[in-house]
């Protein structure tokens, strides 16, 4: 049976919980793939600062209105 | 421009432009305050009545505007509303209670630091006590809930009301007060005021600066970005400070400041502690408030409200110290933001933070 992805849904959070979600995620799980849909630029950089400072590889895509931010180590 | 040059440039801007409206006339060591500001607003708009702090400060529809036009040259204008406005209202009130006894908000903190007054430095130990009282509740899965997005209109207002104040700080109306002494009667020259405002506004709107984020991001996760505006504001302004000959240090005698270390301690914690549930520190929230955040600006008008309260019933601070009446409220305050941060933990990671099956989101 395939896995389920789940994607964080960070949207309409102001700081630091859009970072906090991640960073519970991340303590979790040390490696692969995490997903986050954000929809302000606050928490879409600070998202990426996080992930980059802890080694995470960072795309950002646009999800309509939203966007959707795919870390990967 | 790199972020980290950005929010240096922030910080270094503001602490500045802080000293320079201190020389051309605003009250020493409050380049900017906000809380202290939005008390003056409160108080030209009848909302007190305490003579001595009643001014329509340009500095504050300024900085809404500069940040208001940051966001649309960005296209990161949103209107956005719904997570629990009731409460941040609740909370934006007991901020400014906290802040009003220890005489300024964050941004003011570091101007007094960098003007000698050490009470400031016992600001910041209390300061810092609320962040990591406000983070105890994240770790523990606080959350006001999430905003949702709303019709462009609703983004606006704000901005309108600010606009509105400016009108009537041009045609001075005659049921809006204007002090003839105390703080409220030293201004920088309205232009030049306005000016400042609007570039810093600018400037915090793209950096993101915030007074209480660089500490909290700093302990959380040993994130120095924020941390750099605060040190940037703190270098500048002290630097400046000694160039114009405005540092003096001391306890006592410190300008528009008292020396009961217990109140200054709890007076910040209780900013601190609401600043940190709320996302961020006044300043942060009336560029959020610019920016189409209708939660904040609700928190913006809980501030008011808190200033209100303040000086109609004799519970702000003064040179003199804290009447009993603000000692109280800060105690009380205390308590309810506690319950409301209690009260507003999930446990765990709740089912709405997860959307499951949408890996193909990122192509539509």
């Amino acid at each position: 049976m395939k896995e389920i992805e789940e994607v964080i849904d960070a949207r309409g959070l102001l700081c630091p919980e859009p970072v906090l979600m991640v960073k519970r995620k991340m303590e979790k799980r040390s490696e692969g793939t995490i997903k986050v849909l954000v929809n302000t630029a606050p928490a879409r950089e600070n998202i990426s600062r996080l992930a980059r400072n802890q080694g995470w590889q960072i795309t950002i895509a646009a999800a309509g209105e939203d966007c959707l931010i795919t870390l990967v180590k | 421009m790199s972020p980290r040059i950005t929010i240096l440039l922030a910080g270094g801007i503001t602490g500045a432009l802080a000293v320079l409206l201190v020389k051309y006339g605003n009250p020493p060591n409050m380049g900017y305050c906000i809380a202290c500001f939005l008390r003056d607003i409160a108080g030209s708009l009848g909302l007190h009545r305490a003579a001595a702090v009643q001014y329509l400060r340009p500095e504050i529809p300024g900085l809404v505007l500069g940040a208001f036009a940051a966001s649309i040259f960005t296209r990161e204008f949103k209107a956005l509303g719904g997570s629990a406005a009731l409460t941040r209202f609740v909370l934006g009130f007991f901020v400014m209670l906290g802040l009003l006894v220890f005489l300024g908000c964050p941004l003011r903190m570091i101007l007094r630091m960098a003007g000698g007054d050490l009470n400031a430095l016992v600001g910041l130990l209390g300061l810092v006590a609320g962040v990591v009282l406000g983070i105890v509740f994240l770790r523990r899965g606080f959350s006001l809930g999430r905003a949702f997005v709303q019709t462009k209109a609703n983004g606006y207002i704000f901005l309108g009301i600010m606009v509105v104040f400016l009108i009537f700080l041009l045609v001075r109306p005659s049921f809006i007060f204007f002090s003839a002494e105390g703080p409220g009667s030293l201004r920088a020259p309205l232009a030049f005021a306005l000016g400042a405002g609007i570039i810093v506004g600018f400037l915090a709107q793209r950096s993101r600066l915030c007074l209480v984020g660089g500490i909290r991001d700093f302990i959380l996760f040993r994130d120095f970005y924020l941390l750099y505006g605060f040190l940037a504001i703190l270098a500048v302004a002290l630097a400046g400070n000694l160039i114009l000959g405005n540092f003096k240090a001391g306890f006592a005698g410190q300008p528009i400041a008292h020396n009961d270390g217990l109140w200054n301690f709890l007076g910040m914690a209780m900013g601190g502690f609401g600043s940190v549930l709320l996302g961020g520190c006044p300043l942060r929230q009336l560029v959020s408030a610019s920016e189409g955040n209708t939660d904040s600006a609700v928190t913006v008008l809980g501030f008011l409200l808190g200033a209100a309260f303040a000086h109609n019933f004799g519970l702000a601070a003064s040179p003199k110290g804290v009447p009993a009446g603000g000692q109280v409220a800060v105690v009380l305050g205390l308590v309810v933001v506690s319950l409301i941060a209690f009260f507003s933990c999930r446990t765990g990671v709740s089912k709405q933070e997860v959307i499951a099956g949408e890996g193909d989101r990122g192509s539509n």
